[in-house]
């Protein structure tokens, strides 16, 4: 079944002079990890905002679990679905942010408890409980009471995820989730969302980690200029890239 | 006159100081909040109204501004505001108080970082609750010194209330000091103040203290 369908995605900036995404179509399906390379400003990011509803796109259609978040209007433009089918779409995903935006003001354990209370009705001992399974998950159970500001990016990435996971999610998005860290850091991040698509946790990763995106990858995406140049097996893509932009890129990485 | 019959009559004035005192605060706050979300509402009418109010209040003195209210009204329209001075100076101090306290706000307001809002919305808050959970709370830590600067100051401007003879401990010191062509209810009234500011410096600076626990 198709999670996440985006269908001729469209957006400028700018007064129309930035197209950053031209004409992008892709979809997920359940269990599905799908890593996005490309190098920067090749709109993979923005991609990702418009899938998770922070961006809203100039044109396309964009379809969580056959469900419509916008369809394309009669003049072309989307045309989004009202607040409460967008708020019923909202809770559908995930999003996993590059500067990890854990609340300060808010224990690691509050920052996972509080959006399951005030927004899914949650008990506050179902809340807590979900959320010392998932800490505990992330090897974080002992920094419960601990402040964001008390812990490593690492750990604050960590927290995140677990954050994100606490709404029950079907498909978790990841926007370049290891930039901000260390190089020693982020392999502690990429560890936990590995054993994620080992559960077959539905998942898109816009990464810049091209070892990280092979392994753990069923499909990768390779984007520049706003379009999709290639998408396939990991193995494909890295192994025997078939266009000569995917092949420098990923020489450029030193990835083939 | 003894130095404690002056001292117990200021003391008795002190009543006045405090409220002007606490009913500003009391209208400001919450007034200084819808000045501030006016001045970055996304309609350009709206802001840049607000904006110029905000402007005047700020450019003219606050003792203008209390003449103004507690006697513009009897000279325009022959009619007053009340016969109970309190009211209209607490108008005029609330109202200035509130321009400035608009500003802090939204000084603190834009401090935070856009990713807290997106966030909030990702986890799927509601406007409300993305406001009053995740963000007023980080505005009050990032702002604390400036309000306790502001607080500071309404505790010497409530003297400003003696020009329009609302009788406060400042008021009936001056009155003193003229009665009985004395120096001495000057200090007395400097002493009080300083004694009024010290306390308000205390607990602003335990509140501020109480939200240390994070960054």
């Amino acid at each position: 079944m198709k999670i996440l369908e985006l269908n001729h995605v469209q957006k400028s900036f700018n007064n129309d002079t930035l197209h950053v995404l031209k004409d992008i179509s892709m979809s997920v399906s359940e269990g599905e990890v799908v890593s996005i390379i490309g190098p920067s400003g090749s709109g993979k990011s923005t991609l990702l905002r418009c899938a998770t509803l922070l961006t809203e796109m100039d044109s396309g259609e964009l379809i969580y679990s056959g469900e419509y978040a916008a369809k394309i209007g009669p003049n072309g433009k989307s045309v989004y679905s009202d607040k409460a089918e967008l708020k019923k779409i909202r809770s559908i995903f995930g999003l996993v942010f590059q500067n990890f935006n854990l609340f300060p003001h808010y224990s690691v354990l509050k920052n996972l408890t509080d959006p399951q209370i005030s927004v899914l009705g949650r008990g506050k001992e179902q809340a807590h409980e979900k959320a010392m399974e998932l800490l505990r998950k992330m090897n974080l159970g002992e920094k419960a009471d601990a402040y964001p500001c008390q812990l490593s990016g690492g750990q604050q990435q960590r927290v995140a995820i677990a954050r994100a996971l606490a709404m029950d999610p079907q498909i978790l998005f990841f926007d370049e989730p290891t930039s901000a860290l260390d190089p020693e850091l982020t392999g502690e991040v990429l560890k936990v969302i590995k054993k994620l698509a080992e559960e077959h946790m539905t998942m898109v990763i816009v990464t810049h980690e091209m070892a990280f995106a092979r392994a753990v990858s069923d499909r990768v995406i390779f984007m520049d200029g706003g379009v999709i140049v290639e998408q396939g097996d990991p193995e494909d893509v890295f192994g025997a890239p078939k266009t000569e932009r995917t092949k420098q890129f990923l020489k450029n990485y030193g990835q083939s | 006159m003894k130095l404690t019959t002056m001292i117990n009559l200021m003391l008795e004035g002190m009543g006045g100081t405090c409220a002007i005192f606490f009913l500003t605060l009391l209208f400001s706050l919450p007034l200084g909040m819808i000045v501030a979300l006016l001045r970055m509402s996304k309609n350009k009418v709206v802001s840049n109204v607000t904006r110029a109010i905000i402007s005047v209040l700020r450019g003219t003195p606050l003792m203008l501004q209390l003449i103004a209210v507690t006697y513009g009204p009897y000279y325009l329209f022959q009619f007053s505001v009340s016969k109970n001075k309190l009211i209209p100076v607490v108008i005029a101090f609330a109202i200035n108080y509130a321009a400035y306290f608009a500003e802090i706000y939204r000084s603190g307001i834009e401090s935070i970082p856009v990713g807290q809002y997106e966030a909030s919305e990702i986890l799927g808050y509601s406007k409300a609750q993305t406001f009053f959970r995740i963000i007023l709370p980080q505005v009050i830590k990032r702002i604390m010194p400036s309000m306790t600067n502001e607080v500071v100051t309404l505790v010497k401007d409530t003297s400003l209330a003696f020009t329009v003879s609302y009788v406060e401990m400042f008021t009936i010191g001056k009155n003193l000091a003229n009665s009985q062509t004395s120096f001495v209810p000057f200090i007395v009234a400097g002493v009080f103040y300083f004694l009024f500011n010290a306390i308000v410096d205390f607990v602003m600076g335990k509140v501020e203290k109480s939200m240390n626990y994070y960054q």
